[in-house]
């Protein structure tokens, strides 16, 4: 087995020929997964949305607009639920930046006058069997079919009407800022709206 | 103010070693003594804000041309090449400099946190100084994670360890006292 | 050498985890459940198989001075192709919107490429040895990984969640006792979840495969 010497024209063409068809077999894979990736990416956002709104009938994960959030430099996702051209319900990605592990990013339902309809937990990196127990039934349940209009948003302690997970009020409180930051701004879409019909 | 809560954020309570699990390799296999950790440590921060400089023009480029999928080849290629000439700059500019990191160059290709921080970087999303600042300050906790960790192995050696865990599983085993020491870090920030 | 050998050396005698202590990164990061430990690992093997493979093709006509980059670019392929298939077909989240494969090894797939195995294996055998020593090497220690990796993650799945490729034990065995009970189970000790119990279970892990080692080696 005789190698090839390291001449500088050598080494050259090698590195040459190594790259290109790296590059050549790489944008090739590329075009051959890109549509199940995209179709990936929808199903998971589509599913997401299924758990959080009514019934619904068109594309939200295609009929969506973005908003600035109350923090500037931040935007707030809103995916439109159809059914029959009838708006059923929102499902507004917020987040909070407070929660204990910092970032939480929650997918919340909104029907059209407001009250929230289901909630899901998009990300997060609460601490396991403490902070991650804000997706157990005995905290979750808590928030469904309230308006935030009138529910008070906040954890007792706070002088709230929500219960706080026992050991971790930072990640209950981080929950409710997330939600009331998404009530907020489809409030504020809705005024908007409303306005711009008059 | 942001930037400051960045720094103690990565430094403490993200530590790259510890809680993300990038750079074990040196981790556990420069650790042996002092002097070689602080000098492996030096060079890693080098190495890291450097890559995160250019992999970040370099990942303007990907954008604009659309071949956002070659990141990781590109990215790797990049650090090994940088690797390369900051060794033979150093070695002509400051023999002392190259004398002190010059063995610690080539392992640090393969470490993970190089090619990790420069991933985050694109994935967090941030622009240009938060990716140096946070960049150096993963540098730092590296830094503070190795130094702190081969200062305990060098105690360790005088002490009388069962034959079973001697040498490798000890290692880990006092990381993982270290790593729920810096637990007591979580929600400073 | 004996291929069946070549291929069960990756298993004990040289497991890359608990023999030579590469690999790390993945090995800790990836191990909170036994499922991730398995993706990891066979990720991993894909990877290690094919580079192997085409580096062992190759190896005559790469000039030694230009030996690493070219390795380096060949495995980064492979690793990039790994990435999208991933992306594409293991992206589904579970029934109950946990987060789906590709989410939980996240930033450690491209990180094979920095894999000290990888580029070990490349430069150590495949460069030397036939095309079927190589494939049957890769296969051989990949495997170990992915063994090494999901022996790790059941261990801290057991003692972190109290369950086993997400089969909940406790609530398990309660209904096979009584189907109708609606006993819930706690938590296990969450601290074998997180990052410190990843350190003390690998090595309690490798201290235990040596203590084995010393005894068969008797």
């Amino acid at each position: 087995m005789a190698k090839k010497e390291s001449t500088f024209n050598n080494m050259l063409i090698t590195l040459l020929v190594v790259t290109l068809t790296a590059s050549g077999s790489l944008g090739f894979v590329y075009q051959l997964t890109k549509d199940a990736i995209a179709q990936a990416e929808a199903n998971k956002k589509n599913l997401a949305i299924k758990r959080v709104v009514p019934e619904f009938n068109n594309k939200p994960s295609e009929e969506f607009f973005k908003l600035p959030s109350e923090t500037p430099g931040d935007t707030i996702c809103f995916y439109v639920a159809k059914l029959d051209s009838d708006t059923v319900g929102y499902a507004v990605e917020t987040y909070s930046k407070n929660a204990f592990g910092g970032l939480l990013k929650l997918l919340v339902g909104f029907l059209p006058d407001g009250t929230i309809n289901n909630i899901a937990v998009l990300e997060h990196k609460e601490t396991p069997g403490l902070g991650t127990k804000m997706t157990e039934e005995k905290f979750s349940s808590q928030f469904p079919g309230k308006n935030p209009a009138k529910f008070i948003l906040k954890v007792r302690k706070d002088d709230g009407e929500v219960d706080a997970i026992t050991a971790s009020t930072i990640t209950s409180r981080a929950y409710c800022d997330a939600v009331q930051r998404g009530y907020n701004s489809l409030k504020q879409h809705q005024n908007t709206e409303k306005g711009g019909e008059q | 103010m942001e930037l400051i809560l960045l720094i103690i954020g990565t430094v403490f309570v993200n530590n790259i070693v510890l809680s993300q699990f990038l750079g074990i390799c040196p981790f556990i296999g420069v650790s042996g003594r002092v002097n070689t950790s602080v000098g492996m440590s030096a060079a890693v921060a080098f190495v890291m804000v450097l890559a995160t400089i250019v992999t970040y023009i370099i990942q303007l480029l990907l954008d604009k041309l659309g071949i956002a999928f070659m990141q990781t080849v590109t990215y790797i290629l990049v650090i090994a090449a940088l690797v390369q000439m900051v060794e033979i700059i150093l070695k002509k500019v400051s023999p002392a400099l190259y004398s002190a990191l010059g063995i610690f160059l080539p392992l640090i290709t393969t470490n993970c946190a190089i090619l990790g921080v420069a991933i985050l970087v694109y994935q967090k999303e941030f622009t240009l100084l938060p990716a140096v600042v946070y960049a150096f300050s993963n540098a730092l906790g590296f830094g503070l994670a190795l130094i702190t960790f081969s200062g305990i192995r060098e105690q360790l050696e005088l002490a009388n360890i069962p034959n079973g865990v001697k040498g490798v599983p000890i290692a880990f085993i006092v990381a993982g006292i270290l790593a729920m020491a810096f637990m007591g870090f979580a929600n400073i920030v | 050498m004996n291929q069946w050998n070549n291929f069960l050396k990756g298993f004990i005698k040289e497991n890359p985890v608990f023999v030579f202590v590469l690999g790390m990164c993945p090995t800790l990061g990836t191990t909170g459940s036994a499922i991730n430990g398995l993706g990891m690992g066979l990720a991993t093997t894909f990877v290690l198989v094919l580079s192997n493979v085409f580096i062992s093709l190759l190896a005559k006509y790469i000039p030694d001075k230009v030996r690493i980059p070219s390795y380096i670019v060949i495995i980064a392929s492979f690793v990039t192709i790994v990435d999208l298939l991933m992306k594409a077909y293991t992206n589904t989240p579970g029934p109950n919107g946990e987060p789906s494969l590709y989410d939980n090894l996240g930033l450690f797939i491209p990180l094979i490429v920095v894999n000290c195995i990888v580029l070990g294996r490349a430069e150590a055998f495949a460069s030397k040895n036939s095309v079927t020593s190589s494939l049957v090497d890769g296969l051989g220690i990949g495997l170990g990984f992915a063994f090494a990796l999901t022996l790790l993650g059941a261990i801290r799945e057991i003692l972190g969640s109290m369950s086993v490729f997400g089969w909940k034990i406790a609530e398990g065995f309660a209904q096979l006792f009584n189907p109708a009970t609606e006993y819930k189970q706690g938590d296990g000790m969450i601290a074998f979840v997180l990052a410190p119990g990843a350190f003390l279970a690998l090595g309690y892990l490798i201290a235990f495969m040596n203590i084995i080692k010393k005894r068969y080696a008797k």
